[in-house]
């Protein structure tokens, strides 16, 4: 269940961090001020630690089930000579995208931001749209035209056009609130052009260059789909392989294990190393200095490149999908119609963003209104779920009902929302997060001095105001569950198909015209909103200190 | 939205509440015939039949897990190691001996739990412009020659490789088996895909040489692309040679199911001459087993062919297979 879920949620991610950037530069001085230094009220500390240990469970759960399986059992099974080729073709993919995502979004991002470019508004759109359609659409698009796309080199094509807008956004965010001053600064002082770029202007973004690449890792560990498609192995389609021949729990927790570890070591290595100290600008008025540099005659070579970069990751599978749709299909094969695939999208989606949203609530709340090393470990710990691939999220889930809970819930649509709820969870908490740290604690008890009972001032003076943080929030993770493959394969109720497993359903019997319309929706309803809630985001941080 | 979406949901439900009852079936077989199949059972017998599809060595570990909760009132799969696993685990029932009797013994489970329903036959998939016929390998083994290197293709997880690494390992024994599966891996490096599927498509396009894939996937691509966009072919090994298997597609009532009395009549409509002419005329190019009924579609007769003599038992369960995938590094 390719793509997984893993690259909508993390993608989600990228406007968070942008935010996360924002309080950290500007928010910061508020918010602080409005902590209570005194414990949570115990409701609030019940709710977020029961929040915690649901979306710790699957972890939890794999990790007792596999000391169960047998320390013995588990590491014949990793100790195989599948996993060594495994690794190898992991390791290198991931490195390889990760350092031409970096390129690509960071040149883009400085053409946007830096320079005269015309249409700059356009292209800022264009740049950003592929993020939204799901990976296995664009390796779908390329595979079905070309037939020299596949293997590591397809691979590296494929994930490189559909996760590079992981670094452009970041960087890009970067790239306005760093102050320009320092660059004009190095420039009168002697430094080269060519030096002032490498040492100064990416000094500044290195920090989101360095998030974006976190980002881009964790979706090629967990892409499924695209690699089905292009016939490439991974640790992620290979443990969809091992679930499908053996319903067997140690074997699914063997190589799930090794997975979380790759990616347990790129969170870990990215709160270590990622560089850290201010280079944003100093005051409010500082960027207004902004000059942009000319591009002058190198407008029209960049421009070209542009406009192919372009052509490649949104022109390709929009062109395939409308081709292959024309083509039509000789032996229609049977499938649910476009609109009750979408009907059960629709329902899963809703109730996963609104529960996620819900269940993000208090955790936000602990740790922004009532800070202390628990709280925030709290915060913290949630964020693990962005360790585990949505295929080992829903097998977790999935043993654990037939196991433990008498096979209540097992095969039905609560436990595919439950599933995305845990895994869109991170998204939902960095919209909520951010639309409750600019809320002055104030408000709520001048409300209560008023007369208003504790619960009443929170709900109407508080969530009102949150209000629109909190339908982005739940548009989100709306928006990810869209576009997730994995887990929805793993745990769709009998008799249901969404969008994504019909899609699926269609491309393996290479039913490629009937497949086509399905990927066509799913852009259609996932691209735009996703941009809209983008843009929302981006203005967020800016809002709040410049008042642009 | 929720509301809205939750009401027309139901409503699409409640549409297919059929008045005569309802059976749910797992398949591991291929959509084209299963749908077809179930259309056709339907209208005869206003049983509405619930179809949970997935790959058939999952939905069997699924049943073993689920136990007496499995929903599961049949199961219909493309081969037959995966229902001998099922009935060593004792899951599935016996038969009625007139359902039985529609289909040859050899291609029937040896304690009467299950029916063969259709059968393929293993195939060479070719494409001519990067290998002549002449150059072919005849026999399964060769597979494994280092002159096939990069030339081949092969998918470890399909279930379908499964009765020909058994015949193989039946034939050659344990270690030679595993070593004939280390020299097609090395072969095959660079085009080791996920489904038969892929294979077909990727032979065709003249991305890799040859696989070794049942017949009717290459006959499934022709008709769906059209005989003018075919660029590859299908040849067989030689007569008798342990690589040239045929694979039964069988069917069983699950010992625990709560609807038996439909379970059965459904199993024994798949047999039926209504349910094998569905099949002989669907474009799954399956051969039907059900005698009296044979195959409308111009590939070779199903009398004609020259398979092993390996028998249902011998090919036994996927274990073996799946442990031979695993020693040579291919799973």
């Amino acid at each position: 269940m390719s793509s997984p879920a893993a690259p909508q949620r993390s993608r989600a991610t990228s406007s968070t961090q942008i935010l996360e950037r924002g309080d950290s530069t500007s928010g910061h001085s508020t918010a602080t001020s409005h902590v209570r230094t005194t414990r949570g009220p115990t409701a609030l500390t019940v709710a977020s630690t029961a929040v915690a240990l649901i979306l710790l469970g699957p972890l939890v759960f794999l990790l007792v089930e596999s000391s169960g399986a047998g320390a013995h059992q588990i590491a014949r099974l990793i100790w195989r000579p599948l996993t060594a080729t495994l690794l190898w073709n992991t390791v290198r993919l991931t490195v390889v995208v990760t350092v031409l995502c970096a390129i690509i979004g960071t040149l883009t991002a400085w053409c946007v931001e830096r320079t005269d470019l015309p249409l700059r508004r356009m292209w800022a759109v264009l740049i950003v749209i592929p993020f939204a359609i799901p990976d296995f659409v664009i390796a779908f698009g390329w595979a079905s035209l070309f037939t020299w796309v596949h293997g590591f080199e397809g691979a590296v094509l494929v994930m490189t056009l559909a996760v590079y807008p992981l670094v452009y956004l970041p960087v890009a965010a970067s790239f306005r609130n760093a102050d320009p001053g320092l660059e004009e600064a190095a420039r009168s002082l002697g430094l080269g052009r060519l030096s002032t770029f490498f040492r100064v202007t990416l000094a500044q973004v290195r920090g989101a260059i360095f998030g974006g690449c976190v980002l881009v890792s964790l979706v090629v560990l967990a892409e499924f789909g695209a690699f089905e498609i292009l016939g490439f192995r991974t640790f992620t389609t290979e443990i969809f392989t091992e679930f499908q021949l053996s319903f067997n729990i140690a074997t699914a927790c063997a190589l799930s294990l090794v997975l979380i570890l790759l990616s347990g070591l790129i969170l870990g290595g990215d709160w270590i190393i990622r560089p850290k100290g201010r280079t944003a600008r100093t005051g409010p008025l500082a960027q207004q200095s902004l000059r942009r540099h000319e591009l002058g005659a190198a407008r029209w070579p960049v421009l070209l490149t542009l406009l192919a970069l372009v052509a490649l990751s949104l022109g390709v599978p929009i062109g395939a999908s409308i081709y292959w749709m024309a083509r039509g299909t000789k032996f229609a094969l049977g499938g649910v119609s476009i609109l009750n695939a979408g009907l059960h999208t629709a329902f899963f989606g809703a109730c996963a963003g609104a529960i996620a949203t819900v269940a993000a609530i208090p955790v936000a709340l602990l740790a922004i209104r009532h800070d202390s090393l628990k709280a925030r470990l709290m915060e913290r710990s949630t964020y693990l779920v962005l360790a585990m691939p949505g295929l080992v999220i829903a097998l977790a889930l999935s043993y654990f009902a037939e196991r433990y809970a008498g096979g209540f819930g097992y095969q039905t649509s609560a436990l595919l929302i439950l599933a995305y709820s845990i895994l869109f969870f991170p998204l939902a908490l960095v919209g909520v997060r951010a639309s409750i740290i600019h809320i002055p604690v104030g408000f709520e008890e001048a409300a209560r001095s008023l007369g208003q009972s504790r619960r009443r001032a929170f709900l109407r003076v508080t969530m009102r105001i949150a209000g629109p943080g909190l339908a982005a929030s739940f548009c989100l993770v709306f928006l990810a569950t869209i576009t997730e493959l994995t887990a929805t394969l793993l745990l769709v109720p009998i008799n249901v198909q969404t969008l994504s497993t019909q899609f699926w359903a269609y491309q393996q019997n290479l039913s490629y015209g009937q497949a086509a319309p399905f990927a066509l929706v799913i852009v259609l309803i996932a691209a735009v909103p996703s941009y809209v809630i983008s843009r929302y985001f981006d203005r967020l941080p800016a809002r709040a200190t410049a008042g642009q | 939205m929720v509301l809205v979406a939750a009401i027309m949901l139901s409503a699409c439900g409640s549409s297919s509440t059929g008045s005569r009852g309802s059976i749910t079936l797992y398949s591991g077989q291929h959509v084209q015939s299963t749908d077809a199949l179930i259309a056709g059972f339907e209208k005869l017998t206003g049983i509405t039949v619930n179809l949970r599809s997935n790959d058939e060595d999952t939905l069997a570990d699924q049943m073993v897990t689920e136990g007496a909760r499995s929903p599961a009132d049949v199961f219909f799969t493309e081969n037959s190691p995966v229902l001998q696993f099922l009935s060593g685990k004792g899951l599935l029932a016996t038969l009625p001996s007139s359902t039985l009797a529609r289909t040859s013994s050899a291609f029937n489970s040896p304690r009467g739990n299950w029916v063969g329903v259709s059968a393929r036959v293993s195939v060479l998939i070719y494409n001519p412009k990067l290998i002549a016929k002449r150059q072919l390998p005849t026999s399964v083994l060769q597979l494994a020659s280092p002159k096939y290197k990069g030339l081949l293709a092969v998918a470890p997880g399909e279930t379908d490789v499964q009765p020909i690494i058994a015949s193989v390992l039946h034939t050659y024994g344990h270690a030679r088996a595993v070593a004939w599966l280390e020299g097609v891996k090395a072969n095959a490096s660079g085009h080791i895909l996920a489904n038969s599927e892929s294979i077909a498509n990727e032979v065709n396009r003249g991305e890799v040489a040859f696989a070794l894939v049942n017949q009717y996937y290459w006959w499934r691509l022709r008709a769906e692309i059209g005989v003018s966009n075919v660029s590859s072919k299908i040849a067989y090994f030689a007569a008798r040679d342990p690589g040239y298997v045929i694979d039964v597609s069988g069917a069983a009532v699950l010992r625990l199911s709560t609807h038996k009395a439909a379970a059965r009549k459904f199993v024994a409509f798949l047999v039926s001459r209504a349910g094998q002419e569905i099949i002989a005329h669907s474009i799954s190019f399956e051969y039907p087993l059900a005698s009296g009924v044979a195959t409308v579609q111009p590939e070779t007769p199903f009398s004609q062919l020259q398979p092993n003599s390996i028998t249902i038992p011998e090919l036994g369960t996927g274990s073996p297979a799946i442990a031979l995938l695993h020693e040579a590094g291919l799973l």
